[in-house]
């Protein structure tokens, strides 16, 4: 017992959220079709309790990905109201509950089943371009040094989960199956100036390709939609500032 | 990769093709380059010929065939609209390329609408080369 409960904090209230979620079960739909489901949430509650709360309560079918359940595995990418967030990161407070909130796979690459698509193409295209170090010249017998500054130099591109909500809002990825998509340009960029590494020139080579960099129409919907807040856009424009002034 | 015997109707789109082909050229980089730099040119060009025409000493109104002649007499002047002619053409037939490489999906298609720019625009910037080049005054 303290003193100090003259302001007494509000108890939340659980409120009925209706979900319009996208379904699809390849053996038995031919179409994918939506279905609504409504589960009581806490608004401080996230997307995906609500997507745990109906797998477990009320239809054992619906299949999503998902696994650390804090924004920090990247696997439960989804399109919700229009907009690729991750699931675990929405909380239910910031969407209009008013209406339904959709919840939908994310676009451009193949539908496997309800909110789960082949992440395949996605991970291709980031090994293509070789995201890891590359060294020359002899080992050292003790750690690769590295300044501070040349160290914030690719802070950015470091934060990425790999959870593909960049490259699946980017209207060139959605249409073209080749181009290689924001979230391989980022990891590429992350190695580029990294003053330890010596594959740039390869990467660079690489991202000049007919599917490379210059794809990019600047449109600027990765950067709105990367939960971690990387500047995804000023990561690809880094890599066409490097490309030309290599050139000339 | 096997998409053998799986039960039930199964309608997924085909999964994108992972082997990219690797060719080696800056032709995208050229081509993102020649944009922003004749974007920038065709600024003034446009400006300037919109406020000559239109709006300087008399406007639209003292537009006819004479003063046409007298302006391309005028070796400043054929290079002027030269310029804004090849620039713009070129300007456009990219920005064209690039949509339709991001919206046509079927290779067929999108051969045949390229080769169609391509036509349109080959036949704009040589009709307007000549004209400029071969302009003879005394026809009116
Ligand atoms: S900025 Fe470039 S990579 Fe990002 S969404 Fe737009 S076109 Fe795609
Ligand atoms: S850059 Fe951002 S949105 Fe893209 S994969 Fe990495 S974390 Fe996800
Ligand atoms: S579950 Fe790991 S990022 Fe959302």
């Amino acid at each position: 017992m303290t003193a100090m409960a003259e302001a007494p904090v509000a108890a939340p209230v659980a409120a009925d959220v209706t979900f319009r979620i996208h379904r699809y079960q390849p053996e038995f739909d031919s179409e994918p079709h939506w279905e609504e489901y409504t589960v009581p949430l806490y608004p401080t509650d996230r997307v995906l309790t609500a997507l745990e709360k109906i797998k477990g309560e009320i239809d054992g079918s619906l299949t999503f990905r998902r696994s650390c359940g804090h924004g920090i595995c990247g696997s439960d990418a989804m399109r919700i109201n229009g907009r690729n967030r991750l699931a675990c990161k929405t909380l239910v407070k910031d969407l209009d509950i008013s209406k339904p909130i959709t919840v939908e796979p994310i676009k451009g690459l193949p539908l496997e089943k309800d909110l789960v698509v082949d992440m395949d193409p996605f991970f291709d295209a980031y090994r293509s371009v070789m995201p890891f170090l590359i060294t020359d010249g002899h080992e050292p017998t003790r750690e690769r040094l590295q300044s501070a500054e040349d160290r914030a130099r690719f802070d950015d591109g470091t934060k990425c989960i790999l959870c593909a909500c960049c490259t699946t809002s980017c209207p060139v990825y959605w249409t073209d199956d080749q181009y290689f998509g924001p979230a391989a340009i980022v990891a590429a960029n992350r190695f580029i100036f990294d003053s330890r590494d010596s594959g740039a020139e390869q990467r660079l080579e690489i991202l000049n390709e007919k599917e490379g960099v210059w794809r990019c129409r600047t449109t600027f919907n990765c950067t709105d939609a990367c939960p971690r807040g990387i500047e995804v856009t000023k990561a690809i424009q880094e890599v066409k500032r490097a490309l030309i002034f290599r050139r000339f | 990769m096997s998409t053998t015997a799986q039960p039930g109707p199964v309608n997924i789109p085909a999964p994108r093709s992972s082997q990219r082909s690797s060719q080696r050229s800056n032709f995208e980089l050229y081509s993102w380059l020649f944009m922003r730099v004749s974007g920038l040119v065709l600024v003034f060009l446009v400006l300037g010929h919109l406020l000559i025409m239109n709006v300087l000493d008399g406007g639209v109104q003292r537009i006819n065939f004479a003063f046409v002649a007298g302006r391309w007499s005028s070796p400043f002047w054929q290079v002027w609209d030269l310029l804004m002619l090849w620039l713009a053409m070129l300007h456009g037939t990219n920005g064209m390329r690039t949509i339709i490489n991001d919206y046509a999906e079927r290779d067929q298609t999108r051969f045949w609408l390229k080769m169609i720019l391509y036509v349109a625009a080959g036949f704009t910037i040589i009709l307007g080369t000549l004209v400029i080049f071969t302009f003879d005054p005394n026809i009116g």
